[in-house]
């Protein structure tokens, strides 16, 4: 039982710790998170080929529109 | 005997043998107008006996009260935490994301269905020549699949069952896998298909439980591991050495996925404790951790742009976290979703995410608005695994029906 207690201490001990750390860790506000992480995906749209959709002839997976032989 | 025990007996000792005097000493006619000890009256007004009682109280009871402090303590410091993070929750991602333009219909279908597996596809991994994908499965089976062809190029039967991880190494010459052998292999791979790959295994990685994922940093010579032994470790892959290993999970930690090579050396892992953490690779110090779901997290993600990261759970939401602002900034769910989401991943300009579920189906999130744009049907069991190809062109699934399914 005294075990229990001097494991649970150290393990507490720890916690408290790493919560002050954790607690004063710099940080910004949502709405220029939010801004950031919208102008990340806005740039980077056009380089999406699944946003996009790309052409049938460039996508590898896609299978060519016909395939005619003459 | 234990130093903490003897500590509280010599308390206790103490605390009777000076109760018991004082009590005598009040007992004494001379020494105090009270007729009644201390200890066999309820009755006891006086100031000064009450601050006798008190002292010896506190004295015997000390040890505990160390252990009350520190969770007195802790509570305080987790509503500071709390109310850190709220007073910077100014405004919401999908309202900042209103005036952008809805996303239009998607029209994406199974495109290839790699067939060979011949049980359920626990994990799947791209190569970086964007054709390649190696998959794991429960009968102990790795594969290493041409995506554009659907061949096997590659096909290593590992000596346990339940191959939970599996990753392809940067330069595309080596696969590492493990499971339920708790152990994480790696295998060289040759080009001569006759060569036995399971001669050249190299065992890199030791954990005291089963290994849930595994994933080569930026080289061919570092693998991070999670283990279902709560803990997650960085391993030199020639030598077999631990060079880091990272403790604060408080039960098995099932996912992991390291930060985008730009941003640093961090790495985000998800448990069954409902905790997902941020890590410092070099220190081993868990720098952030967020705990808003309510159920194992099966998946973590990072955004593209590494400054945030998605994470699905058995709780049927997949959420998003921004790492500058610590907390959470979107939910992924849906009343009608009421299974677990098994894996998640971004689209390359991180605008989509795509959730693989354990009700056979896969949804596909618009990360800023919040919104489902997509369902895709195809599977006939859970989907266990997903992965965006490195290129952006198509993503994978697997799942336990036995096959895996390239969407594009």
């Amino acid at each position: 039982m005294s075990n229990n207690s001097a494991g649970g201490l150290v393990s507490l001990q720890k916690s408290v710790k790493q919560l002050r750390f954790e607690a004063g860790i710099r940080r910004i506000k949502v709405s220029q998170a939010a801004a950031e992480l919208k102008a990340f995906c806005l740039q980077n749209a056009h380089k999406d080929p699944l946003l996009m959709g790309v052409p049938s002839s460039d996508n590898p997976f896609r299978p060519p529109k016909s395939c005619a032989l003459f | 005997m234990e130093p903490q025990l003897q500590g509280q007996v010599i308390r206790q000792l103490f605390f009777l043998i000076g109760a018991t005097s004082v009590n005598s000493i009040l007992l004494r006619k001379d020494l105090c107008s009270c007729r009644k000890g201390m200890l066999s009256s309820p009755h006891q007004n006086t100031p000064r006996h009450r601050e006798i009682l008190c002292f010896l109280v506190e004295m015997a009871a000390q040890p505990s009260d160390t252990l009350a402090t520190l969770k007195t303590e802790s509570e305080t410091l987790k509503t500071k935490l709390e109310e850190e993070r709220a007073k910077l929750h100014d405004v919401e991602l999908h309202q900042v994301a209103e005036k952008i333009e809805a996303l239009g219909q998607f029209v994406m279908k199974t495109r290839r269905a790699l067939k060979g597996h011949g049980n359920k596809v626990l994990c799947l991994d791209w190569c970086k020549d964007k054709r390649r994908i190696v998959s794991s499965s429960q009968d102990g089976k790795v594969i290493v699949w041409d995506a554009f062809t659907t061949n096997k190029e590659h096909a290593v039967t590992m000596p346990c069952t339940w191959v939970m991880a599996c990753a392809y190494a940067p330069s595309g010459c080596a696969v590492a896998c493990g499971g339920l052998d708790n152990k994480c292999s790696v295998y060289p791979l040759s080009l001569d298909k006759n060569e036995n790959l399971a001669a050249k295994k190299k065992s890199v990685a030791m954990h005291t439980n089963y290994l849930s994922a595994c994933c080569f940093t930026n080289s061919d010579m570092q693998i991070l591991t999670s283990s279902g032994d709560g803990t997650c470790a960085l391993w030199d892959v020639e030598s077999g050495q631990m060079l880091q290993s990272f403790h604060g999970h408080a039960a098995d930690v099932l996912c992991l996925d390291l930060a985008p090579s730009e941003t640093g050396n961090t790495f985000v892992s998800g448990g069954c404790d409902k905790k997902s953490c941020v890590w410092d690779m070099r220190t081993g110090q868990c720098v952030q951790s967020f705990e808003t779901h309510e159920s194992d997290i099966n998946s973590v993600r990072y955004y593209p742009s590494g400054d945030a990261f998605a994470s699905g759970s058995d709780d049927a939401t997949c959420r998003l976290y921004d790492l500058r602002a610590d907390r959470e900034v979107a939910i992924y769910s849906k009343e009608s979703i009421i299974f677990g989401a098994s894996s998640v991943d971004f689209s390359l300009s991180g605008r989509l995410l795509f959730g693989g579920y354990n009700d056979y189906t896969i949804n596909v999130w618009d990360v800023l608005k919040g919104t489902r744009v997509s369902i895709l049907f195809g599977h006939e069991n859970r989907v266990s695994t997903l992965r965006v190809s490195p290129d952006g062109t198509a993503f994978c699934s697997g799942s336990w029906d036995h096959t895996l399914r390239i969407w594009a």
